[in-house]
């Protein structure tokens, strides 16, 4: 249900942007989506599958590209990255809760005619 | 690549004013269409043909930006009318934007804002009851409560004495930023310093919607067991406190403390944890401690007009 409702929200943005452009069709649309940012890309799919017909987006592909969490350690001051929540820095095993990267949901792109 | 016009330049680009050089090797002869807000210009040439040019234009922001830059790679006809637009927007931007205009407002007022978040039936709403209840001469608090349907939260909540508004969703798992803007306009905000939104009993959906809260607290009971928040990392992760509810059946439940605080602790190293009983009354004066001391650090001091910039 989580997925319905984000992949609502990010239908409704790329139609908007999609008719700004003078649009006819939507081909592609892609999304950047972080490894921790709590959707699961395949309820995503099914969501994109249900949502679109009946709209200029009816028929098209849905791109999904995964964003690696990224969290910063502060006491070696650097980045590292991991897919999990547990993440421990590599250097010095103290676990981080500074997320840098990897909550991302953002609607990227669109192919249109 | 150009994040802008995804022309595959790098560029530096001048504020307002946007300037592009492309240049192509083509095959067969085609049209070649760029699609502006303000401008459109078509042109074709033959095989073998290197062409160039540049153009310039300015225009407000924010925009889309397209261009059709198809090029078939079996060398046949060319998709002229097919093109990218690159929008690189959050997909909860409008509800980001309003939970700023919420904060804003919260901020202005002097108001401390909690988002509440839980599993159903972890204890939430009596818990709040009797933060409500034990604050009354400290804090003067309002609420929010949100629900799939009925207003019985809303009604026990009432019965506190203070002001409770009841969003009921209806279908939708959790609460958003423009509901809570809908609903403050019928709370009565007038010396109001604790605001408490009760989101709805999920720990999945709301992790992803700021509410404007300045607090984000996630509660879980000891009856739900220590491992309740490697079960919703998101959730955790993202709280400034956690409420560890019902420690006086932590017994009976054989819930291992040690254990549920290193769970928390590690998906959110710099939380507040409190571990209360509503009923027993345990743990609750350090959580209505903290909560006094956060809002008067927000609010806004008494003017000095002796002090100058």
């Amino acid at each position: 249900m989580h997925e319905l409702s984000i992949m609502d929200n990010a239908l409704n943005l790329a139609l908007d942007q999609a008719q700004k452009a003078g649009a006819t069709r939507v081909y592609l649309v892609r999304l950047r989506i972080g490894a921790l940012s709590g959707v699961v890309p395949d309820a995503l799919q099914f969501a994109f599958e249900a949502l679109t017909p009946g709209t200029l987006a009816e028929g098209a592909v849905l791109d999904i590209e995964n964003i690696p969490a990224r969290f910063w350690c502060s006491t070696c001051a650097r980045e590292f990255q991991s897919d999990d929540f547990f993440a421990e820095c590599p250097g010095c095993h103290e676990p981080s809760g500074d997320l840098r990267a990897g909550r991302e949901m953002e609607l990227a792109s669109m192919e249109i005619e | 690549m150009c994040k802008d016009c995804g022309c595959g330049l790098p560029g530096e680009e001048p504020v307002g004013v946007r300037a592009h050089h492309h240049e192509h090797d083509h095959g067969p002869p085609h049209d070649h269409d760029h699609d502006h807000e303000d401008h459109d210009h078509h042109h074709s040439h033959g095989p073998g043909e290197h062409h160039g040019h540049e153009h310039s234009h300015s225009h407000s922001h924010p925009h889309t930006h397209s261009h059709a830059h198809e090029h078939d790679p079996a060398g046949g006809d060319l998709d002229e009318s097919r093109r990218t637009v690159h929008v690189r927007q959050a997909i909860l931007s409008k509800n980001d934007r309003l939970a700023e205009r919420n904060r804003g407002f919260f901020q202005a007022r002097g108001l401390l804002a909690l988002n509440v978040l839980s599993s159903p039936g972890s204890g939430k709403t009596t818990f709040l009851q009797e933060t409500v209840r034990s604050l009354a001469k400290r804090l003067k608090s309002g609420l929010i409560v949100g629900d799939l349907a009925t207003d019985n939260d809303a009604q026990r909540l009432r019965a506190s004495g203070a002001p409770v508004v009841q969003i009921t969703t209806g279908t939708m798992c959790h609460l958003e930023a423009d509901m809570i803007a809908r609903a403050l306009k019928q709370l009565p905000l007038d010396g109001l310093q604790l605001l408490i939104i009760e989101n709805v009993g999920n720990l999945v959906c709301p992790a992803a919607y700021d509410l404007g809260e300045d607090l984000r607290v996630v509660l879980f009971s000891v009856t739900e067991g220590e491992d309740k928040p490697l079960k919703y990392p998101p959730m955790f992760q993202a709280a400034d406190v956690v409420i560890i509810s019902k420690v006086d059946l932590a017994e009976a439940c054989e819930f291992k403390r040690d254990s549920a605080l290193a769970n928390v602790r590690h998906l959110a190293p710099k939380a507040k944890i409190f571990e209360t009983s509503a009923k027993t009354g345990q743990g609750m004066p350090a959580w209505l401690d903290y909560l006094v001391q956060e809002h008067d650090q927000r609010s806004l001091k008494p003017c000095d007009s002796s002090v100058e910039l």
